[in-house]
């Protein structure tokens, strides 16, 4: 498989504080890998190198062989890129619909009926066709992140990064977004999926990586990973969260 | 003192000779549309700056503000009256001060002034929004100016509008200072009026008309701020996708 996201020796600080630690990552087209790590140990800072909305402050992050520039990075992520947040961060001023047409019409340049057409889809993928009339408020947390999945998909970029997708949800909605983001991986859409959810990442992950304190600590396949982790800082770490 | 007021003949002639308030309610509200459009444009660029990464553009931003919200608009108005004309002459390198008409002064001066005040509306209006509207808006792609314009700057409207309206209101009543530079604006008339008839009618009219245009703008300002605590708001259907809609 060709490489697309090659990251290369990627340090970045916030002020005084370093928070990419020399990071060395390449992503294969179509691959599925879940990263996870303690709380501030960088995952969604490595992430949001992808689509630069974090600025590396040394190294490179090439997408298809193309490195990020302050220059080239809009029309990279508008090619490459979409993202799935924590938040979710729809739009609350636009209907689910309008959610989805935005970036088609305003940056694809696709005509509004091309748009809806692409926007029922997506939103028939994620089950909530019905919904399309909607303002994003009047839907409960797991249907607006699989409006947000849909979002992410309706501009067809082959990367989808998802940072924690699950965490703000009450448990009882965890599962609808993960089946939707099951179904996805079954796509030869390459993701990145920053979460805890250990079962999604069995049944998904092509490799775990885990971080902590700004460096990868452990890479592998989800079977070395959960089953004999080398690094003692990741078995205590999997310890915890899987007891 | 306030016999004049019930005086049948006095309120005659008042409303016999209503043409030149008239002439000042039309002239004063044309300097508002033309203010109110200068203090909008202006006022929301300086909003935007105050809220970008630029230190520079913050910096103007502030000055202008700073500067205007304290200083007198009389004075401002005064001191564009007088140094106007001579500004322009050495602008334009004509023989002789430029002269500029009161309109513009006035259009100008509540303008700039309220173009401040709009500012800082606006700014609190761009930061009313969370921060991950502008993060969704760029991992789709969009720049910063493209997701100011169809994502952030929308989603203030609903917080804006009510102190937008009342800063319409208060440029209505300000551009009253007109009448300190012979404006011709509703007060300036009102203020030759009663030098002939009396105060009494004179201002009563004035006030009449003035609150003509202001009332409403009251109102307007206490519907929208009714409506924008207003929660759940209506599902809207689209037309365009009708079907997929009603399948539910
Ligand atoms: N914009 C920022 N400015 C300053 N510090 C930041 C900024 N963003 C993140 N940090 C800091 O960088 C470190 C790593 O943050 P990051 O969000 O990448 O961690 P994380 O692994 O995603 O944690 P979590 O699991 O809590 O989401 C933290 O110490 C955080 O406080
Ligand atoms: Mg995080």
């Amino acid at each position: 498989m060709a490489d697309m996201i090659e990251i290369k020796g990627l340090n970045k600080y916030f002020g005084d504080l370093h928070v990419l630690k020399d990071i060395d990552l390449t992503v294969a087209a179509g691959e599925k890998v879940v990263i996870i790590g303690p709380s501030g140990s960088g995952k969604s800072t490595l992430i949001r190198c992808v689509n630069f909305l974090e600025e590396p402050t040394s190294g490179t992050v090439s997408i298809d062989g193309t490195q990020l520039t302050r220059k080239n990075h809009l029309e990279m992520t508008r090619k490459y890129s979409s993202m799935v947040f924590q938040q979710f961060n729809l739009y609350p001023n636009m209907t689910v619909l309008g959610n989805l047409t935005l970036a088609p019409i305003k940056l694809q340049k696709k005509s509004k009926e091309e748009a809806t057409a692409a926007a029922m889809a997506a939103l028939k993928r994620v089950g909530l066709a019905e919904k399309a009339g909607e303002y994003p408020q009047n839907l409960s947390g797991g249907q607006q992140q699989r409006v947000a999945i849909a979002r992410a998909l309706v501009t067809k970029q082959p990367i989808i990064l998802f940072d924690e997708p699950t965490s703000a949800l009450d448990p009882e909605m965890i599962q609808e977004v993960l089946d939707v983001m099951i179904e996805l991986a079954q796509e030869n859409i390459t993701m990145i999926c920053v979460t805890h959810e250990m079962g999604f990442a069995r049944q998904v992950a092509d490799r775990v990586v885990f971080m902590e304190d700004g460096r990868i600590l452990e890479v592998g396949t989800p079977e070395h990973f959960f089953e004999n982790p080398e690094n003692p800082r990741c078995r205590e770490f999997l310890n915890k969260i899987l007891h | 003192m306030l016999d004049g007021l019930f005086d049948a003949r006095r309120w005659n002639i008042t409303l016999d000779s209503m043409g030149p308030f008239w002439d000042g309610f039309l002239f004063t509200l044309q300097v508002v549309v033309v203010g109110l459009v200068i203090s909008l444009v202006l006022g929301t660029v300086l909003g935007v700056f105050s809220t970008t990464r630029s230190r520079v553009l913050r910096a103007v931003s502030r000055v202008y503000v700073e500067f205007f919200q304290n200083t007198p608009l009389p004075v401002q108005v005064f001191f564009y009256y007088m140094a106007g004309p001579r500004v322009l002459q050495a602008i334009t390198g004509a023989p002789s001060p430029v002269r500029i008409s009161s309109f513009v002064i006035g259009a100008v001066g509540v303008g700039l002034y309220h173009a401040a005040y709009v500012s800082e509306v606006i700014r609190t209006g761009i930061e009313s929004v969370p921060r991950g509207q502008m993060e969704a808006a760029r991992s789709q792609g969009f720049s910063r100016p493209q997701a100011y314009l169809y994502i952030i700057l929308p989603q203030t409207f609903k917080v804006i509008l009510p102190p937008l309206c009342n800063q319409t209101l208060n440029l209505v009543k300000n551009t009253s200072v007109l009448a300190l530079i012979a404006g011709g604006d509703l007060m300036y008339n009102a203020d030759n009026f009663v030098s002939t008839y009396g105060y009494l009618q004179g201002y009563i009219m004035a006030c009449v008309l003035y609150f003509v245009i202001c009332f409403p703008l009251a109102l307007l300002v206490q519907y929208l701020e009714k409506r924008a605590k207003r929660k759940p708001r209506a599902k809207v259907i689209p037309g365009v996708t009708p079907e997929p809609v009603k399948e539910a």
